[in-house]
């Protein structure tokens, strides 16, 4: 508002004189005057003239002064227009009633000019801070509409990419309240290419659009590695380098990730700043806590930070619990948190497991005695591995370019197998051919089988028949990560025929590696029979490939996958 | 909400209090206690004495401090956490960084 000091004075008067003489006095005084003779005439010139404040006698004929100020007041609106009346009433009921019409002051009669002056400036002041404080408002509501307005794009296009996952499995429940994401919370769940599945909750530092930020580049990471069928370590490894490169100091992301293979029926858990995640035991009702082994996710350089993760088997049934820290530090009107201890209680009290959810919900409303807010749990459970869809691949080109007719072979040894993980490679190496495609899910798995018999079995020489209970697949797994890190020999090939056919074609891998080789019947038979935790992999490879046979003395095994042409 | 900084006599170390809650709110505080302050110190104390609370964006803010005092060579000491505050500090692993007394 400019400060020109200059106003518009409307004068409202019945008796000319007076008005003459108001007239005068104001004018002197630099202002504009526009004069009324009765309240209809006042109504008429405010609305016509708009003046910044009005001098109303209360007593005029055709309308009273108390009419004319409150329909004076209804035209202003919110703005502040300043009615001062001009009064020869003393007592003080006809005062009041100036001020209860809507004046804002009154003047006694006779005019003094220097109180009039006064009255004038103070009720100028006045207007300039209600008129101040009005532009100020609608700029916040314009400034937080913007924001709103923001906001919701924002989590439209996050939604679009952290949800692009399969977190609607049937084997997921997950509960994330709306507008977790700006607290920083995050949910991703992805189906890996052999038909297992990667599952991350993550909670960055902070609150608000700098706490959504970072969770963009770790999912495009996440579920851009899991369908090229990287493992959870090589995806670990890359999203902490990233957000260790992108993030500020002192911004960083507590998360638990999960790798479910349901053919294996095993689950890797990495934790690193998030509360104690739980194996829930169907068959015993024991919880195992998932422990939070690691620093947060980019807190350490690349060279520093540690992918270990623990392994272990589960039952049918049997689910993982996730929670972030919202649950935990949900407080009551005394500031206590809701804590560990009353979340055992709620485990504890828990009869059906697919009630938990709502029991923890309840729990928590009782305590804080309101809605909660800032709440992320994932349950995923073990299921048949036929009982979820295989994820379709997404491929960018039409895979008309589709090269048919060729042959390679790889040996990938002692020091490469150490630390090099060669399935992402070859599958994105196959999938060039488009008949693939298809089966590229089946495909992964029969590779991944493959591979990890050789290395596992050949190279490392372990014995699966470790894996017969929970303490020996711990052992399993304990000896392998010992062995490999001590292996300088040994080495396992891939030979690779794409052989084109009448109609499609036709893709033959052989794989060997330098172990002492086994008594393939008899491995056979044992599986056909066990029911143990341990090789359900041969006879998967069986299952989902059109071919496979095993050289007799076991040391190689070649299997086929053919396709016809989808014209 | 305070949060106090104190060199030692040779200024070789400086002791951060903090009382009452310890999270985003006290974030301009935090820096101003070993930004502000006159002394280049070799090692840092921070007492949570009187720490009531600890959120992760006080993890953040202790990276931020282990960044200005040197990163990987920094000296820290996080002193006198009682058990809430050693349990938040102990899941977020952050033992690996600092030296918790």
């Amino acid at each position: 508002m400019p400060l020109d000091p200059r106003l518009s004075v409307l004068i409202a008067e019945d008796n000319a004189a007076d008005r003459m003489l108001l007239s005068s006095i104001i004018s002197r005084q630099g202002h504009r005057v526009i004069t009324a003779a009765n309240g209809l005439e006042a109504v008429a010139m405010f609305e016509q003239e708009r003046p910044d404040l009005v001098l109303m006698d209360a007593l005029m004929p055709v309308m009273d002064g108390f009419e004319a100020a409150r329909r004076i007041k209804l035209k202003a609106g919110e703005a502040l227009v300043p009615i001062i009346f001009l009064t020869s009433l003393t007592e003080g009921e006809a005062l009041v009633r100036c001020l209860d019409a809507g004046g804002d002051d009154f003047l006694a009669k006779p005019y003094n000019r220097v109180i009039l002056e006064a009255k004038i400036k103070a009720m100028d002041r006045l207007r300039r801070l209600q008129a101040t404080v009005l532009e100020q408002r609608d700029l916040i509501a314009r400034h937080n509409e913007h924001l709103l307005t923001e906001q919701r794009v924002a989590k439209a296009v996050f939604d679009k990419v952290a949800h692009s996952g399969c977190l609607n499995a049937p084997n997921i429940r997950y509960l994330q309240s709306p507008f977790a994401v700006f607290n920083g919370d995050l949910l991703l769940a992805a189906f890996k290419p052999s038909g297992g599945m990667h599952v991350l909750l993550g909670d960055f530092t902070g609150h608000g659009l700098p706490a959504a930020i970072g969770a963009m580049p770790l999912a495009e990471v996440f579920y851009g590695m899991t369908a090229k069928g990287y493992s959870l370590t090589e995806i670990l490894r890359e999203v902490n380098a990233k957000l260790k490169r992108i993030l500020p100091v002192g911004v960083f992301c507590c998360a638990t990730l999960l790798n479910i293979s349901f053919q294996r029926r095993v689950c890797e858990v990495w934790n690193g700043g998030l509360p104690d995640g739980y194996l829930h035991r169907i068959a015993t009702g024991e919880r195992l806590p998932l422990v939070s082994r690691h620093l947060p996710l980019g807190v350490l350089d690349p060279a520093d930070f540690k992918d270990a993760c623990e392994i272990y088997p589960m039952a049918l049934g049997d689910r993982v619990f996730l929670l972030s820290d919202g649950v935990l530090e949900t407080a009551n009107p005394a500031e206590q948190m809701f804590g560990e201890s009353r979340l055992l209680n709620v485990f504890a009290a828990n009869r059906q497991p697919d009630l938990l959810f709502d029991e923890i919900q309840q729990a928590l409303t009782a305590f804080r005695g309101e809605a909660h807010d800032d709440v992320s749990m994932v349950e995923v459970c073990m299921v048949e591995a036929d009982s979820l869809p295989r994820p379709a691949l997404a491929f960018v080109d039409n895979g008309h370019s589709s090269p048919l007719d060729w042959a390679a072979s790889f040996e990938f040894r002692a020091q490469t197998l150490k630390r090099f993980n060669p399935l992402p490679f070859l599958l994105q190496l196959l999938l060039e051919v488009h008949g693939l495609r298809f089966q590229g899910g089946a495909l992964y798995s029969v590779l991944a089988e493959l591979y990890s018999n050789a290395l596992e079995h050949g190279v490392l020489g372990l014995d699966s028949r470790l894996k017969c209970d929970a303490a020996g697949f711990a052992e399993y797994y304990r000896q392998r990560s010992l062995r490999l890190a001590e292996l300088d020999h040994g080495y396992v090939r891939f030979h690779l025929q794409l052989l084109p056919e009448a109609n499609g074609g036709r893709l033959v891998v052989k794989v060997e590696d330098s172990g002492p080789g086994f008594d393939v019947s008899t491995i056979l038979e044992r599986q056909r029979t066990a029911q143990s935790l341990s090789g359900r992999g041969l006879s998967l490879i069986r299952r989902l490939s059109d071919r496979s046979t095993w050289a007799d003395d076991g040391r190689g095994v070649s299997v086929e996958f053919s396709w016809i042409d989808q014209a | 909400m305070a949060i106090t900084s104190l060199p030692s006599d040779d200024g070789q170390e400086l002791t951060i209090r903090i009382q009452g809650r310890f999270d985003f709110g006290t974030h301009q505080a935090f820096r101003d206690s070993y930004e502000r302050v006159n002394v280049t110190p070799k090692r840092y104390v921070v007492d949570l004495d009187h720490t009531t609370y600890l959120d992760s964006s006080a993890l953040g803010m202790l990276l931020l401090l282990r960044d200005h005092a040197g990163g990987d060579n920094a000296q820290i000491s996080l002193v006198n956490c009682n058990a809430d505050v050693r349990k938040i500090l102990a899941i977020s692993n952050f033992e690996q960084l600092f030296k918790i007394i």
